[in-house]
């Protein structure tokens, strides 16, 4: 598994009115084979960060590197999942989990056969000839997870996978990306806006100041993972401490704010 | 199986309406020039042997014409709505051209490529290739970036990108176009024929005007009506195959 290193990343877009500073001087270090949740206001440049650690979007300055090389454009086995899932309505079940083997030119009859087993890891072996159209939202998380798995990926990049689910079906897939987790160990970073997510999926969970952004805290989190840790003392003890930290960042409506400003201090 | 039914039986339905619709018109009218449907389909069924080899003629220059309208058409466009440079160069070029009525050139045409087939099915291409480049154009364009964006950070290069996302994302818009696009290619198909040429349903249509011979001119502007449907219906076809995904989105 590869660790991961953002060091002093800025990022400008050159926006149609104005230029914008989405980042700024980010430094950030996730170890290998470590999950990390990412949280921050709206518009702080969550998503730019990800698509930077995918190596889709150059750093204006600074650098990323994933497994001590530089990265120069998207690699190899680093798989990134969208908000909207990124599948191919066009493409059935089948095609789409197997489109990353398909496209690195991977041969053909080990593909079929990893991407069946990735199918049916996720659950969706009785679907492979539907239309992702034709899938529940959870159901096109799966696929889209199932893709990642095809590709044996050791880098899972997920910019609020879960934020179009119902609570239900949310948790579950909370479960199974844990689960999944901590059967291969990838390296893996969550944006989310959810502190309650990000406290249970998060070993580590990097908040962010408003944009541009940078890091305004780490929180660690090492029971992240442990049985029944939704339940737990200490559970709601990290998600109270988080509220803080993002009112503290201006985060939070300003009621909300106040709310988690007793909570801490009770 | 049951869709398939129930178009059948819509088009019968439609078929009666028009046949009611047309046998009112004609007592209203009393014209020669507009014969009841009973002697309308007869013209057509006692003029078959003589129809049929224009009826071929003419579905080949337009089938051809829309096939080559496409083909150039199609792939430039999208490519214009994805490449910022390319389109900034050629993009002003199509939107001067776009709105002049292309068989205003018939003439030159003929001049340039004779009068016959080429000629005729250069301008019902170019006009096919206009429309379907416009909107190829913005179909591309209108993709959303998070598709481009999945599908690049799986390494896939520009022709992968276009290939799985471009290409089928636009499809639908397409065929929209070529739907529109086949209407248009018979109406000028229709022209071209009476204008120039020996051969095909427009000439004979107008032919038969000449000749004051009512009966053949309606039997050849039902062939023409059958050939625009019979054209539609292969796009509607073609168009359920290749855009099966379309109709599983909301
Ligand atoms: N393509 C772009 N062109 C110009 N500005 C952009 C572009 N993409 C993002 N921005 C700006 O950069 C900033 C950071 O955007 P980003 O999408 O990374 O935020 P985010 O933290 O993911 O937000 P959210 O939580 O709402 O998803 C925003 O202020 C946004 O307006
Ligand atoms: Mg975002």
């Amino acid at each position: 598994m590869p660790d991961v290193v953002v060091e002093d990343a800025s990022v400008t877009y050159h926006g149609v009115e104005a230029d914008v500073l989405a980042l700024e001087h980010v430094g950030l270090s996730l170890p290998a084979g470590e999950a990390i949740a990412l949280i921050g206001p709206s518009g702080c440049g969550k998503s730019t960060l990800l698509l930077a650690m995918a190596g889709l979007l150059a750093p204006s300055s600074g650098r990323v590197t994933v497994g001590g090389e530089q990265l120069l454009g998207p690699r190899l086995r680093t798989a990134l999942i969208l908000q909207d899932f990124g599948l191919l309505p066009w493409k059935t079940v089948l095609a789409n989990a197997e489109l990353g083997l398909v496209i690195r030119k991977q041969p053909a009859k080990e593909s079929r056969h990893r991407t069946m087993e990735a199918l049916e890891r996720v659950g969706l072996a009785e679907f492979i000839h539907a239309c992702p159209g034709e899938l529940s939202g959870g159901m096109r998380q799966r696929l889209a997870l199932a893709r990642a798995l095809a590709l044996d990926a050791d880098l899972l990049l997920m910019d609020e996978p879960l934020s179009a689910l119902d609570a239900l079906t949310r948790e579950d897939l909370q479960d199974l990306l844990l689960e999944l987790w901590r059967d291969r160990g990838h390296t893996s970073m969550l944006v989310t806006h959810s502190i309650e997510e990000a406290v249970y999926l998060g070993r580590k969970v990097v908040v962010m100041t408003p944009r541009p952004g940078r890091v305004a805290a780490v929180v660690d989190n090492p029971l992240m993972g442990s049985a029944g840790y939704r339940q737990t003392e200490v559970f709601y003890e990290r998600c109270a401490e988080l509220r803080a930290l993002l009112a503290a960042e201006g985060a939070l409506h300003p009621d909300a704010a106040a709310a988690a400003a007793a909570g801490g201090a009770a | 199986m049951r869709a398939a039914v129930r178009k059948v039986v819509g088009y019968l339905g439609a078929i009666a309406v028009m046949l009611v619709v047309w046998e009112v018109a004609a007592l209203v009218l009393a014209s020669p020039a507009l014969p009841g449907p009973a002697s309308g389909v007869g013209q057509l069924v006692a003029q078959a042997s003589v129809i049929w080899p224009q009826f071929i003629v003419s579905a080949w220059r337009v089938v051809a014409s829309i096939v080559v309208g496409l083909v150039v058409g199609g792939p430039i466009g999208l490519l214009l709505g994805r490449a910022r440079r390319a389109d900034a160069l050629f993009g002003p070029l199509v939107f001067l051209n776009y709105p002049i009525p292309k068989v205003v050139f018939f003439p030159i045409l003929l001049v340039l490529l004779g009068i016959g087939d080429v000629s005729i099915i250069a301008l019902i291409s170019l006009i096919v290739f206009f429309q379907i480049l416009v909107t190829a154009r913005d179909a591309s364009k209108s993709i959303p970036s998070s598709s481009v964006l999945s599908v690049r950070s799986l390494g896939a290069d520009s022709w992968q990108v276009f290939r799985h996302v471009v290409v089928p994302a636009s499809m639908p818009e397409v065929f929209t176009a070529l739907r529109i696009s086949a209407g248009t290619a018979v109406a000028v198909l229709f022209f071209a024929e009476s204008v120039a040429g020996s051969t095909g349903l427009g000439y004979y249509v107008f032919d038969a005007w000449g000749r004051i011979a009512y009966g053949e001119m309606f039997a050849g502007i039902l062939a023409m009506a059958v050939l625009g449907v019979l054209l539609y219906e292969a796009i509607e076809f073609a168009e359920r195959r290749v855009c099966r995904w379309a109709q599983a989105q909301r």
